[in-house]
């Protein structure tokens, strides 16, 4: 591989593209999927310390976690389930639009997308309120028909910590993608340089997969 | 005990047995000291600029050699590892025929209570040459029960058994020092380990204020706060006798098998339903808040005790 | 390295600076908007010093109330809140940007030969979010402190501590994220943006360094975070997930901090054994003995370090047979780091040896490290650790270390890198005078508390037994030599960015891709993307050079 030329001397017509630090767009496009794969690998350690405990206290109180499991919403939870894997598979779309250079389809794609995430948003708070009803928020209206509440209130505190920290990555989710469309309106990324499109889509199949590990542990740990 | 020392007394079987392997490490520490710090002042003087060493054909690099070091430290470690793993082994394994001392952590004072029923704060007096088990916890924080002349040391942890033990070979006044660090007065509480002849130990245990064993106090708990209401042969709830309960295997009602020992014990007070015996329902009412991290220990002494007592028992009519 | 731009250029006569260079312009919004890794490293480095400062003063106070056994001259509160001070300040806020953040973020594009790092702007976020952490830090220091010490054991931490422990929390926390941060971008950096020919095992030493140190950053700073957010929600609601009242586990907490925690340590050094990997072979005119196994070293102890967080709780009550794995993997774990210092040890062989300041650091710290690594086999040792666990051994093993081994890294590096930082020389009369002072001081500081922790006084204690005097009057003793080794080259740091003479481009006659570049370096760091046609390292002890800056 020959030197690069000095910095001025680039014509090429992409390099309005290229931020100053990279050489050529193939470059920038690989150093921001690392990146983002990085962040994804930090994400993953981040929630493990919640999976961590989780497992810890599941390990030392099955019994009240089936229990306590029980009184998660399996319809809700499955709705949304199947929601994330409909809205991941749109945002794989999306990409491929981006690719095939599709103005009017990646932009109806992310539109879908975020869509979607509101409607499991929506699902999600339906899921809270019937929770605050039935008096499963720990420490605020906690009230469990046994003599030793602590371990069912340690697993609702886990299932707020963890489906709320989730819920947060999908509401980051919901902006990112409603701005991508914004910005795909003017053809931004339909030019053949679409890596935020794609890495915005690792960040959606993250937050996807994050869910199927909840839902099973969560809402179906009681249910043999 | 304050004169100029490098090493703290020797006062336990582990204390020499700890001591012998730190010194091999001091050994071990100066043979590599040796070797790296006597070639780099080597190197230094005789290829320092200008010096009329021969520098010519330096060696880069060699696999021989980066295999050799690579493999000696990591055999010495192996085998180091060994030796600490089997004294540590054997100062966390709790000996048998121990002579048994209840001790609680709060902030900032160890709470000491002895089997006769002999309590003390801050002091712990024992006989020379006989095994002394500690079964400790904590009623607030973490804190750790360190005798430097014994060369033990144990977390003292809030919910849960911990123990330590140690046979101390000499007689004479040791520090107790609460290693972990707990809160503001941390650096206060510290105490005294006496350990003494096996005759002034008894004399010692005669004098003050007599009280009952702490198996008795464990007996008469069990009897006030309402234990054998259920417990009993004839009463008229369905709950299991604890005759002969203690170290025995447990059937729990989710089909596992737990050993009865201090923490089930201690568990099944607080928190009765987290492991419910199989055949039994889930009834018994938790004690936590109830009950002093001094009394549990005593209730759990009573219950040990009428473990004991029930074999030759058997044999009468 | 051969690099194609590379000319012999003679220092004694380069003496002006490059007309344009990275420093050129003087305003304040070009400093605080910039998104130049040389200018980013600047930041940090004012910021560390800052919080270097508190923390320093922080110790003397504790040093000064150890020279008597029964303290007197504060309050136990006052004791604790100062240890965690010290403790917090320095190990998050100047030990682990230390190196990374401030000679890393300076020096690894240039050494790989790109123009910056990959993300620039999230470079500066990362120094911001710095700022705003040290920020949180330091209100609930004005507020009134924390207690907890630099470690948040729970239930102290979240249920007894009348302390200003979220705020701590938060600003650690928040801090946590510009590691990441920093951490991603020289993953990618080293990744994507090698000059042509900068194979990997061509890069530097330190490059490799830093790559380690950026995968422990990244992989652990989140389970910190996470633990963090715990305390701070189990203080406002009480849970119980660590409470063991309400069914929960202190210890879990233990496992989950030292998770992060173990590998950090190798954060605090790593990056410092980087600096010597590159200090030894350009000092002694030689290319490093065993290049391979040096770097690949860093690696393994990245990944090692993982795996032994254990080993802070072999007393704890964690299982025995759990407390064995964590042992003999942290004996494993120091086999690299031998490898390491035997490597640096034959690249003397036949080398023409310099003595200059940052040779001096470089000697001072194999001898400190040696003797923390030393010293961590006895903590690795069961039966031993159960005696010396919680008590000044560790305190003293792991300054060894820590400011032994990192600081006197970086003391070091910012010595060697300081020309190109500046365009200036340094006084170097004093530079050597500096290091010495530090070695000696540091030595006597920290080698007497081996002594009384094995006679078992515990840390965190601010009156003692007086058996134990006479070691705390000699530590005290050491941390004021200590301290005046330290301030000499603020002195005369300040001094020569002013008044120091003209550096040239590579007044070491190093051979890095960052000594091709003018000094201090232009915006964009090379004129052109350099070409690398070779090995790193490539000096040659037969031709004899001067590098004595007092000559220049």
């Amino acid at each position: 591989m020959e030197a690069t030329a000095s910095l001025n001397e680039r014509t090429e017509p992409t390099q309005s593209l290229v931020a100053r630090q990279f050489d050529d767009l193939e470059q920038q496009r690989g150093a921001a999927e690392l990146g983002m794969w990085i962040f994804l690998a930090t994400e993953v350690l981040f929630f493990g310390g919640l999976f961590l405990a989780y497992t810890v206290f599941r390990s030392l109180y099955p019994r009240d976690f089936a229990a306590a499991s029980h009184h998660t919403i399996v319809l809700i939870g499955g709705m949304n389930t199947a929601i994330l894997l409909f809205s991941s598979t749109l945002m794989a779309l999306a990409v491929r639009a981006a690719e095939l250079r599709n103005q009017t389809t990646l932009i109806r794609l992310l539109l879908a997308t975020a869509f979607f995430g509101i409607v499991f948003m929506v699902l999600k708070g339906i899921e809270y309120y019937k929770d605050w009803t039935d008096h499963l928020v720990p420490v605020l209206n906690f009230d469990w028909h046994s003599p030793n509440p602590g371990p069912a209130q340690i697993f609702f505190w886990l299932y707020f910590a963890m489906t709320g920290l989730h819920a947060i990555h999908i509401t980051v989710g919901i902006f990112v993608m409603l701005t991508l469309a914004l910005m795909a309106r003017t053809g931004k990324f339909t030019t053949g340089n679409y890596t935020p499109i794609e890495i915005a889509g690792l960040y959606w199949h993250f937050v996807d997969i994050v869910w199927i590990f909840l839902f099973p542990l969560l809402y179906l740990a009681g249910h043999r | 005990m304050d004169q100029f020392h490098l090493f703290p007394p020797q006062a336990s079987t582990s204390a020499q047995e700890v001591d012998h392997l730190y010194f091999t490490l001091i050994l071990i520490s100066l043979f590599f000291i040796t070797v790296v710090f006597l070639p780099i002042l080597y190197f230094c003087i005789k290829y320092r600029r200008g010096s009329a060493a021969d520098r010519s054909n330096p060696l880069n690099g060699s696999n021989l050699i980066e295999v050799g070091w690579t493999t000696l430290p990591t055999l010495m470690g192996l085998a180091l590892f060994g030796w600490g793993a089997v004294d540590y082994f054997r100062i966390e394994r709790k000996p048998a025929n121990a002579l048994q001392v209840q001790v609680v952590g709060k902030q900032w004072m160890w709470k000491v209570q002895h089997a006769e029923g002999k309590q003390e704060i801050n002091e712990l007096h024992i006989p020379v040459d006989r095994t002394i088990a500690l079964t400790l916890t904590s009623q607030d924080v973490i804190h750790s029960f360190f005798v430097p002349a014994f060369r033990v040391k144990q977390d003292v942890v809030p919910g849960k058994y911990t123990s330590e033990w140690f046979k101390p070979t000499r007689p004479g006044e040791y520090h107790i020092f609460c290693s972990q660090y707990c809160g503001t007065q941390h650096a206060k509480m510290i105490g005294r380990v006496v350990v003494m002849q096996p005759e002034a130990y008894a004399r010692w245990l005669q004098t003050g204020e007599q009280t009952e064993s702490i198996v008795r106090s464990g007996e008469r708990l069990f009897y006030d706060r309402g234990c054998s209401g259920c417990h009993s042969p004839n009463s008229k709830f369905h709950a299991p006798l604890l005759q002969g309960l203690y170290r025995k295997p447990v059937p729990l009602a989710d089909g596992t098998m737990v050993t009865a020992d201090d923490q089930y014990l201690r568990d099944s007070i607080l928190q009765p339903a987290k492991q419910i015996s199989a055949g039994y329902d889930n009834i018994m009412p938790s004690f936590s808040g109830h009950l002093t991290e001094e009394e549990i220990m005593q209730l759990i002494a009573y219950v040990k005790s009428i473990g004991r007592e029930e074999s030759p028992d058997q044999g009468k009519p | 390295m051969n690099a194609r731009v590379a000319t012999e250029i003679d220092i004694r006569t380069e003496g002006e600076f490059a007309r344009e260079s990275y420093l050129s312009e003087h305003t304040v919004r070009s400093w605080l908007l910039t998104t130049d890794h040389k200018r980013i490293g600047i930041l940090y480095l004012f910021t560390i010093l800052i919080f270097f400062a508190i923390a320093s003063v922080a110790a003397a106070m504790m040093r000064i109330e150890l020279l008597h056994p029964t303290g007197g001259l504060m309050t136990s509160e006052t004791y604790n809140k100062l240890f965690t001070i010290h403790g917090t300040l320095m190990v998050w806020f100047f030990l682990i940007p230390s190196i990374p953040a401030v000679l890393g973020n300076f020096v690894l594009p240039m050494m790989i030969g790109a123009r910056d790092v990959a993300f620039p702007k999230l470079n500066l976020t990362s120094w911001y979010l710095f700022v705003f952490g040290g920020a949180f830090a330091t209100w609930s220091l004005i507020r009134g402190g924390v207690d907890t010490g630099w470690t948040f054991y729970t239930p102290y931490s979240t249920t007894y501590a009348n302390s200003h422990v979220i705020s701590m929390a938060a600003g650690v926390f928040i801090a946590g994220f510009s590691t990441i941060i920093t951490g991603m971008n020289f993953i990618v950096t080293t990744h994507k943006m090698r000059a042509p020919g900068l194979t990997w095992f061509r890069l530097p030493l330190f490059v490799w360094s830093l790559y380690a140190t950026s995968l422990i950053m990244v992989l652990a700073t989140p389970v910190l975070a996470m633990t963090l957010g715990l305390i701070s929600l189990e203080r406002i609601w009480g849970v119980g997930i660590f409470d063991p009242n309400l069914g929960g586990d202190p210890i879990l907490f233990q496992h989950m901090f030292w998770f992060y925690s173990h590998p950090a340590v190798y954060i605090m050094i790593l990056p410092g054994m980087g600096v010597v990997s590159e200090l030894i072979p350009c000092f002694s005119r030689k290319p490093i003995f065993g290049y391979p196994w040096v770097g690949c070293a860093s690696m393994a102890i990245a990944i090692l370090g993982f795996l032994v967080w254990g080993h802070h709780m072999f007393v704890s009550s964690q299982s025995v047979y759990a407390g064995m794995i964590f042992s003999v993997l942290s004996f494993l774990v120091a086999v690299p780091s031998g490898v390491k210092v035997f490597n640096w040890t034959a690249t003397l062989h036949k080398g023409s040896i310099h003595f200059t300041t940052p040779m001096l650091y470089a000697l001072g710290f194999i001898g400190l490290f040696v003797i923390g690594g030393l010293t961590g086999l006895f903590l690795a040792a069961l039966s031993v650790d159960v005696h010396v666990h919680d008590t000044y051994f560790i305190i003293a093993h792991f300054h060894y270390i820590m400011v032994g081994g990192m600081v006197t890294g970086f003391m070091g590096g910012l010595h060697y890198w300081w020309p190109k930082i500046t365009g200036r020389l340094y006084p170097e009369i004093w530079g050597k005078l500096a290091a010495l002072t530090t070695f000696l001081g540091f030595n006597l500081t920290f080698f007497p508390l081996f002594i009384l922790g094995y006679l078992g006084q515990p840390r965190r204690y601010h009156v003692y037994p007086p058996e134990f005097q006479i070691f705390h009057v000699l530590s005290t003793a050491g941390a004021s030599i200590l301290g005046v080794g330290y301030v000499m080259p603020l002195i005369y740091f300040i001094w020569s960015a002013k008044h120091g003479r003209a550096a040239g481009p590579n007044p070491w006659r190093a051979t890095g891709l960052e000594w091709q570049t003018s000094s201090p370096p232009p915006k964009h760091n090379f004129k052109e993307t350099p070409v690398v046609t070779g090995k790193p390292y490539d000096y040659s002890a037969e031709k004899d050079v001067d590098l004595d800056l007092a000559n220049l």
